[in-house]
């Protein structure tokens, strides 16, 4: 396989002692395996996320996707940009084609960008990094590389909100889209093709300032894995990871169940499945420890 | 009441849905609801909306302003895009709703205490502060943002998830002294300073 080089925007919860700094190791360990290079974007910024629109506004909130894509440009130049996370995906495509669509905000993004001495042309594409697993690298890419299948492991592929709306992956349904499931059954694991909360919302931010509402959702979303035998859950997104994992004990206390149910990344799997160690696969980011992983990995 | 909205009712006094086209993101775009109702019954917290996306479209054109600029509504949008994914006319209804909650908070208009409202702005100054998000920061100013006492409170209530965080090392209490930054912080301000001038300046305008 050819070398792949990207222009890289791991996001703030990536970063060193945030909720995400497990997807960021397992993702670099499985770039590594898959021979994809990610070149960071120097000095990139916050996206806004889902969130910031109301204290950010439009173009505010636009110009900081875009001082990114404009580093990148500069400094990457030539490269797609790629984000792992669906927030920071979804946040840079969405401004480059709003920029794109809007002459007047593309030259009001660029004179608050040359306030800094910055440009931004919009001329990169911005891909999520599942973009690249399944259209450049493949799933026979993926199998090809598997040293340690996951057999007998039955993992649910919750795909989430953002990483599949409004843009999503070519091909893909928006309501049944089953590229999570092939990647599960690349790497050996039983995929559930038909768990029906695969696209269902989190309540993503909202489970900060309406948590009661949120954890009413995450909970169908592990009751709905559990009734299909499913041993774990799989995302692509750290937002989904975190809301489904960590209120676990809050949803028990709530509703008398007994959720202990592991989610983790598909790069987490892949990074087992390549016969990678249990550090590098950052399991020992598991709040809820992902014990079948665990063992075929400490193997 | 703020100037602004006094300007806007006098500026717009015919017309909530010509306020809305000029001065909500996306606006232009309400008319060509057909109120068909799929936004409403694919919303993840639909059944938590005053006034569902749908029953906004029309309250716009009946020009029921301060019913929907007051509703706190808008604020149950999670960002899921399905009324994106799904509305049969292609309106960018997402971003329509994030549009109106935010001209409702520059209009003074917002109720009070509105929870997302109220982290949405947490959110915003605390990664203006360093230019990338501290999370620490982020969980802490939730928790007291309702004064110390019931701040003591919901800390000790996420006692135990902090703790799992913090095992994990998915969260770090140094973040407290400093934390993630860009290095070009004042570059960084300055643009987005510049950006919130000019959006400022648009609507001031009556564009």
């Amino acid at each position: 396989m050819a070398k792949i080089e990207l222009s890289f925007y791991p996001g703030c919860s990536s970063q060193k002692g945030a909720t995400s700094s497990n997807y960021l190791v397992s993702a670099q360990t499985m770039c590594e395996e898959l021979d994809i290079q990610l070149n960071e974007i120097p000095d990139w910024n916050c996206c806004g996320a889902s969130i910031g629109y109301g204290g950010g506004g439009e173009l505010p909130r636009l110009t900081l996707s875009a001082r990114n894509i404009a580093l990148s440009e500069e400094h990457n130049a030539g490269q797609e940009i790629v984000a792992t996370c669906a927030a920071c995906w979804l946040s840079t495509r969405e401004a480059k084609e709003r920029l794109h669509e809007d002459e007047q905000m593309f030259k009001d993004a660029n004179a608050a960008l040359s306030e800094a001495g910055l440009k931004y042309k919009g001329e990169s594409n911005v891909r999520h990094m599942v973009e690249v697993l399944v259209e450049d690298i493949g799933f026979d890419g993926i199998k090809s590389k598997v040293k340690k299948p996951l057999e007998g492991i039955k993992i649910a592929g919750y795909i989430g909100c953002q990483t599949n709306r409004p843009f999503g992956i070519a091909g893909e349904s928006f309501e049944n889209p089953l590229y999570l499931d092939k990647i599960v059954e690349s790497v050996g694991a039983d995929s559930i093709p038909t768990y029906e909360k695969k696209v269902q919302c989190c309540g993503g931010a909202l489970a900060f300032s309406e948590p009661e509402k949120s954890q009413e959702m995450i909970k169908g979303i592990i009751e709905a894995a559990y009734d299909n035998g499913a041993d774990m859950i799989v995302t692509p997104c750290p937002l989904c990871q975190a809301n489904v994992e960590i209120y676990q004990d809050n949803i028990n206390e709530t509703y008398g169940t007994k959720f202990n149910m592991p989610v983790v990344y598909y790069s987490t799997l892949m990074s087992v499945a390549f016969g990678r160690s249990g550090a590098d696969a950052a399991l020992n980011g598991q709040v809820i420890p992902a014990k079948q992983l665990e063992e075929i990995a400490n193997k | 009441m703020s100037d602004l909205n006094t300007a806007m009712i006098e500026k717009y006094r015919s017309s909530f849905l010509k306020e809305v086209e000029a001065n909500v993101e996306e606006g232009e775009w309400v008319k060509m609801c057909m109120q068909c109702g799929v936004c409403s019954g694919s919303c993840p917290l639909g059944k938590h909306w005053e006034h569902p996306p749908q029953e906004i479209f029309m309250m716009i054109r009946a020009g029921k302003r301060e019913d929907v600029l007051s509703s706190d509504s808008m604020w149950m949008c999670t960002s899921c895009y399905n009324c994106i994914a799904r509305c049969p006319r292609g309106l960018p209804i997402t971003h329509i709703m994030h549009g109106l909650a935010v001209y409702s908070k520059r209009l003074g208009l917002t109720p009070q205490k509105q929870p997302t409202a109220e982290f949405s702005q947490i959110f915003w100054d605390n990664l203006m502060k360093k230019g990338r998000v501290n999370e620490l920061k982020l969980g802490l100013s939730m928790y007291f943002k309702d004064g110390f006492g019931q701040g003591i409170k919901n800390a000790m209530a996420n006692q135990k998830l902090g703790q799992n965080m913090m095992k994990a090392k998915r969260m770090n209490a140094m973040e407290f002294f400093g934390g993630h930054s860009v290095k070009d912080l004042s570059g960084f301000q300055k643009i987005i300073k510049k950006a919130q001038e000019i959006e400022a300046g648009n609507i001031k305008e009556f564009k």
